[in-house]
């Protein structure tokens, strides 16, 4: 433990803290652009020069060196000062001068450094250099003469994103980031190349030129793609969401989100339901109706249906506000059928450890031996993928998989394509497991089967025998796709008692008329035009005109997740909450609102007017949603399931990692990744088998 | 002075492999380095891959020098296991790797400030016409290419010239289009001093260390 001198100030660090470390944690800015503190240092920028007093005559980079025992450091000396600005200097010598045009003009690390380093005139009469911008695919835009060399994004696309596409070429003056043989660079990370970049050279391409970093609404939130409940920031300006950025949370994304989170936004103004419709008998195509006329139709459909010939669905992305009323409702009329998992996912949920990611997504930073069951994280938790990468290389772990082969951007140890290859594990290795702290991540479409329970028993089984859940240690974690499903799960949106139908028995009973009514919110994760049984009346609520309302025959227009304040329970079982940035499109209201008002006109009024007295409720019943960012950590006991496992092997549910959900689907972007990367897609492929 | 080089040229082989000779080299260089840290033989290999690329290119017609295919530089990288990013970021890092073919004859001539004191400004008009190909071009038939370099580190001996692996120096003009003549060919021309200068000694015998050098007969 080194104690060292920082302009007067006294500081003990731990053994390997490098001087701008400590400065920092001194509270003493030191300006720099290549380090970061989640990448290597390469120490190439020099802006973090200090003065090390006793030392070398010269300025030291302070992001390389580490503290030694007695060092007197001074950040502010006149050596320091003069050294920065002859940096300083450099730098813009050849960055151009177009801040005005440009999209980092704002929030610019460069122009930021400049006011307090930068020389008031140019003393370099010679040319500018220039480079040539580089192809790096529908999100990235890139202007490399604004490129300062300080490698970040290399090291980003190497050391996190684990795509080693980009290098620096040539030498001197010439030298210039690229990929070389113009390659697309292939990661589910890239957009954070646009945070990282310190200078306008990486920007992101459908922002471009849209908005300006000042005139922007800074609302704090939760995304809500994944069931990771990565920290966001939503950027508006009057009604449109212009960019979403990532908010530092460690436990969960640390400061990085992935591209469908940030990149899908413009989904969020294309195919908005904003008004009422109802389904014309005559015609069968859905007319505008106004609010009164929607619930008056409800009200006239729903008359004589008894409580059990009613089904109430709950899609991906509702918040744990809307799953309660609609609970609630489905409870006023004494419906015992409901169901979360449209996926077609049957495991039990009798107790939170059965569906929770146990071990925390913080957890795997513990872990000795990961083994991942029918699941391609990279897909269905990209930034949970590069924290399992970060596992790999940093501490070595060892990292087994079941089920399809994918490229996962690490090496890893293929076990066999199911569940008898888990139980061969299981033989092999019962009392010879040398890992103290297991991880076994099972993704959720291994359950997506009739088998389901089956196999979730027998997961947990065969985990227990290995030692991956202990007295102190449960690493027997379900990692969801959904953010509303472990929400949904927590307040028991699930078959009710003995009599409650499951999804795959509720679209049964629409066809063969034994469930008359359907209630869906936001459930559009299944061809609701093909499943639904054509006699049954389905209201539809929702944000996105997508599957659920092409078979609807009212449509309730809501809130999307930028829309409306609301609790996001992740995989973890960690409440979050996830806040209003604009206000819904047209005559659309907040979700759980517009069940309150459609209770009352059916007569069944549900008891809250405010949010405040919903969460009232909520809280009343389940208190650890009201806890935020805590984790309730979740008993284990055995799992329940009946029947037997088949042999099918494990699939995974994710083809297409941009089209995932109904905001996906409607996104420009989204869409124009999906054809960059196809061919690229089918190459990994090809590779990976 | 940046590198030429295109991608997708037409010049670009398909596929490289080493030779079964250069193989074994390879495997050499690359015993040569712990185990773990084998990606430090990516600049040896590519100097191997070079040099192979200069002896198929001496046969060939029109003949080319060394210089390194972009096959190549992946070879390597799935040799050594490392990214192929990495291998070009070497690779174009060094001058002294050629990413496009060049003339079987590689004519690098120092232009720093020794040398130009000594008239390398004059070796360069006589190559130039002599050749009838400007800096950075090659001869129609594959012979020569003319480049500059910055300091090869002979100034005692300027100005002086470097082809291929070696090293020509006290030129003039007549001796340069006489070295260029004798190369074009196919002879081989005396290396070193074109005076007949013995190593870094003054050319008028040594003044120094007189008896050492006559023991070792080269006064």
């Amino acid at each position: 433990m080194p104690k060292l001198t920082i302009n007067d100030m006294e500081i003990e660090v731990e053994q390997g803290t490098s001087i701008l470390q400590a400065a920092q944690a001194l509270g003493i800015e030191v300006p720099h652009f290549c380090y970061h503190d989640r990448l290597t240092v390469p120490a190439n920028c020099r802006m973090c020069l200090v003065e090390v007093e006793g030392g070398p005559p010269k300025p030291a980079a302070s992001c390389a060196m580490a503290c030694g025992e007695g060092m007197v450091v001074r950040t502010d000396s006149e050596m320091v000062t003069d050294a920065r600005k002859g940096v300083m200097e450099m730098m813009l010598i050849n960055h151009p001068l177009d801040c005005p045009v440009c999209d980092q003009g704002g929030e610019c690390d460069l122009q930021d450094q400049a006011v307090g380093y930068g020389f008031d005139r140019s003393r370099f009469a010679e040319n500018k250099r220039a480079v040539p911008d580089k192809e790096l695919g529908p999100l990235i835009k890139t202007v490399m003469s604004r490129c300062i060399n300080c490698t970040r994004c290399i090291r980003f696309a190497e050391e996190i994103a684990g795509t080693p596409v980009l290098g620096q070429m040539n030498r001197g003056e010439d030298s210039e980031v690229g990929t070389f043989i113009g390659e697309i660079l292939r990661t589910e990370l890239s957009g954070n190349l646009v945070d990282i970049c310190p200078v306008g050279a990486l920007t992101s391409k459908p922002y471009a030129f849209k908005a300006r970093s000042w005139e922007l609404k800074k609302t704090q939130s939760i995304d809500v793609h994944d069931a990771l409940g990565a920290n966001i920031r939503i950027d508006v300006r009057g009604r449109e969401v212009m960019r979403i950025l990532p908010r530092l949370h460690e436990d969960i994304n640390e400061e990085w989100i992935d591209d469908r989170t940030r990149f899908s936004c413009d989904g969020l103004n294309k195919a908005r339901l904003d008004r009422p419709y109802i389904r014309d008998e005559d015609s069968g195509k859905l007319v505008e109706a106004s609010w009164d006329e929607a619930f008056a139709f409800i009200a006239g459909k729903l008359k004589g249906v008894k409580g059990a010939e009613m089904a109430a669905l709950v899609g991906d992305l509702a918040a744990v506000e809307d799953i309660v009323a609609l609970k609630d409702l489905m409870g006023a009329y004494g419906s015992p059928n409901m169901d979360c998992r449209t996926d077609g996912a049957v495991f039990s949920a009798a107790s939170r450890a059965d569906y929770l990611f146990n071990s925390t997504i913080a957890g795997i930073d513990e872990a000795d031996a990961i083994l991942l069951i029918g699941t391609n994280p990279r897909y269905e938790a990209a930034v949970l993928n590069a924290r399992i990468r970060k596992a790999h290389f940093e501490r070595d772990v060892s990292i087994g998989l079941v089920g399809e082969r994918c490229d996962l951007t690490y090496p890893y140890h293929y076990v066999g394509p199911g569940m008898a290859d888990v139980e061969k594990m299981v033989k092999d290795y019962k009392g010879k497991m040398k890992a103290k702290r297991p991880v076994w991540i099972i993704g959720s479409g291994v359950f997506a089967r009739p088998d389901g329970a089956a196999i979730h028993k027998a997961l947990y089984e065969a985990a227990k025998e290995l030692g991956v859940i202990t007295k102190d240690w449960n690493g027997f974690n379900i990692l969801h796709r959904a953010a509303s499903r472990v929400g949904a799960l927590d307040v028991g949106f699930v078959p009710q008692g003995k009599g409650g139908r499951g999804f795959a028995s509720i679209l049964e009973g629409t066809k063969d008329g034994s469930i008359k009514a359907l209630y869906m919110l936001g459930a559009d994760e299944f061809d609701a035009r093909a499943e639904i049984g054509w006699k049954c009346f389905v209201i539809y609520q929702g944000h996105h005109g997508d599957y659920g309302a092409a078979r609807a025959d009212v449509v309730l227009p809501g809130a999307a997740y930028t829309e409306k304040d609301g609790i996001y329970v992740n995989t973890e079982g960690r409440p979050q909450q996830g806040k209003r940035a604009s206000f819904p499109p047209g005559d659309a209201k907040e979700d759980w609102a517009i069940l309150r008002a459609l209770s009352e006109a059916l007569g069944k009024t549900l008891p809250y007017d405010t949010p405040v007295q919903l969460r009232t409720r909520i809280v009343e019943e389940w208190p650890h949603l009201g806890e935020f960012d805590l984790i309730q950590p979740a008993k284990s006991v055995a799992v329940k399931g009946a029947g037997k496992v088949l042999k099918a092997a494990f699939k995974n549910p994710v083809k297409s990692f941009y089209l995932t959900n109904a905001i996906c689907r409607a996104s420009d972007t989204m869409s124009k990744c999906t054809d960059a990367f196809k061919g690229v897609d089918e190459k990994m492929l090809e590779a990976a088998e | 002075m940046k590198k030429l080089f295109e991608i997708n040229a037409d010049y670009q082989p398909e596929s490289f492999e080493f030779t079964k000779a250069s193989q074994k080299k390879a495997a050499d260089i690359i015993a040569l380095y712990p185990k773990g840290r084998q990606q430090s033989a990516v600049m040896p290999l590519l100097d191997l891959a070079q040099r192979q690329m200069g002896e198929e290119g001496a046969k060939a017609e029109p003949p080319h020098g060394g210089w390194i295919p972009r096959a190549a530089m992946d070879h390597i990288g799935d040799m050594l296991g490392m990214p192929h990013i990495k291998v070009y970021e070497v690779a174009t890092f060094y001058s002294m790797y050629n990413l496009a073919p060049v003339g079987k004859h590689l004519v690098q001539i120092c232009t720093t400030t020794p040398c130009w004191l000594c008239g390398s400004d004059e070796i360069v008009q006589a190559s130039k016409k002599h050749l009838g190909i400007g800096m950075g071009e090659t001869t129609k038939d594959g012979k020569f290419t003319l480049v500059e370099v910055e300091c090869l580190g002979a100034c005692v001996n300027a100005p002086m010239v470097q082809i291929n692996d070696d090293y020509y120096e006290d030129l003039t003009s007549e001796s340069m289009k006489e070295l260029l003549g004798t190369l074009a060919e196919d002879m081989k021309p005396t290396i070193g001093s074109q005076k007949g200068r013995k190593a870094s000694m003054a050319l008028s015998g040594p003044t120094t260390l007189e008896k050492q050098a006559k023991k070792a007969g080269v006064a």
